[in-house]
């Protein structure tokens, strides 16, 4: 007989103790996607959810940046732990890469992912936010194969650029009738509305707009300090839009 | 222990395998273990046995074939072997291949060109062979 792959169908048995899945992603890199997801995660901690941050930036994790971790030895339970962070669990590639390259091929890449939703052992949690890769690669793919239950909170800056990417993962994520729970525009300067157009346009909630803070990273690594900035103020307001 | 997690995936596809062949107690299950995921087989052994308890594999006998580990690289075509460069990297560096295979391409290079562009031909993964 064909030999069985046990991970993808053992995934989808963890995965049931995960009440909602969040995938943060954008179209292009760089509009501030781990920020958000960072952001999220630690909010929703605090309102009291169990809650669990999986940095899926395989080629370029920079979530554990903005906590403020270097490196940490995790516990094996059932599994891999993910890191405990004053209750937050969160789990990235770079406890086992030294923070050195970490750099395949897309089909590796895809049995990277698998090893690491197969081994984490996230227990219960309300909520699980996910900082995807950016674009649409194989990561993206495997997750929407995988995680049936995955929903969308997507990112943009106030940019042509950018927008014209994040449109087409918006059609791509429609049409596989993926649910989206809004866009959020990030680093806003300027009063151009065109991202709210868009987003009437392709139907999608816009949550809102996040003002570029020049002094944003300098509250990164102290989680009292996040949690009072005006990042964490936002997204407190659009909370029950996401969740809702 | 991260075994467990492993073990505990084959578990659950020998018991679903069993159920799509309409098979009302397993003698033997088969596994294919790479030499890339370095396994411990004593603590696999134990999880399985663990975890097997009081469904339809307990008891049954497992038998695993080991599969070494051969990598071609992309860049210059070399085939080498897994294990003469495996030997010579840190036991903290095995051990995060241990938990994530892919992490070859940080800790090993072609031995031939220097390329982190290799590819595995074989050794890599855990598979469910058969049951019976």
């Amino acid at each position: 007989m064909n030999l069985l792959d046990p991970r993808a169908p053992y995934i989808k048995k963890r995965f049931e103790k995960i009440n909602r899945v969040i995938g943060v992603s954008s179209g292009k890199g760089g509009v501030g996607k781990s920020t958000i997801s960072t952001f999220l995660a630690l909010l929703l901690k605090q309102k009291g959810y169990k809650t669990g941050l999986l940095d899926l930036d395989i080629y370029g994790p920079s979530t554990h940046v903005i906590l403020g971790v270097k490196n940490a030895k995790l516990n094996e339970n059932l599994g891999v732990e993910p890191l405990n962070i004053d209750n937050l669990k969160f789990f990235s590639t770079i406890f086992f890469t030294e923070n050195k390259p970490f750099l395949m091929r897309g089909n590796e890449l895809s049995d990277a992912l698998l090893e690491i939703l197969t081994i984490v052992n996230w227990g219960e949690l309300d909520f699980l936010v996910i900082d995807m890769p950016p674009g649409f690669g194989e990561a993206t793919l495997d997750l929407l194969r995988l995680i049936k239950k995955i929903e969308f909170l997507i990112i943009t800056n106030p940019s042509v650029i950018s927008l014209e990417t994040v449109k087409k993962l918006i059609q791509t994520l429609k049409e596989g009738k993926y649910k989206i729970v809004g866009l959020i525009e990030n680093m806003k300067s300027t009063d151009e509305d065109f991202v709210i157009k868009s987003c009437d346009e392709l139907n999608i909630n816009y949550l809102g707009s996040v003002p570029y803070f020049y002094d944003i990273e300098m509250t990164y690594g102290n989680i009292e300090t996040m949690s009072e900035s005006n990042v964490s103020l936002f997204l407190d307001k659009v909370l029950n839009k996401i969740l809702f | 222990m991260h075994e467990w997690a492993l073990a505990d995936a084959i578990v659950n596809s020998s018991l679903k395998l069993a159920k799509d062949k309409g098979l009302k107690k397993i003698n033997e299950i088969l596994i294919r273990i790479g030499e890339v995921n370095s396994i411990d087989l004593d603590a696999f052994s134990f999880a399985l046995s663990e975890i097997m308890k009081g469904t339809i594999l307990e008891n049954s006998k497992i038998t695993y074939k080991e599969i070494n580990a051969t990598l071609k690289c992309n860049n210059c075509g070399f085939i080498f072997n897994y294990k003469d460069e495996f030997n010579k990297l840190t036991p903290d560096e095995k051990e995060a291949i241990h938990f994530i295979p892919e992490t070859v391409h940080i800790y090993l290079r072609c031995p031939n060109c220097g390329s982190i562009d290799f590819d595995f031909i074989e050794g890599r993964g855990i598979y469910l062979e058969d049951i019976k």
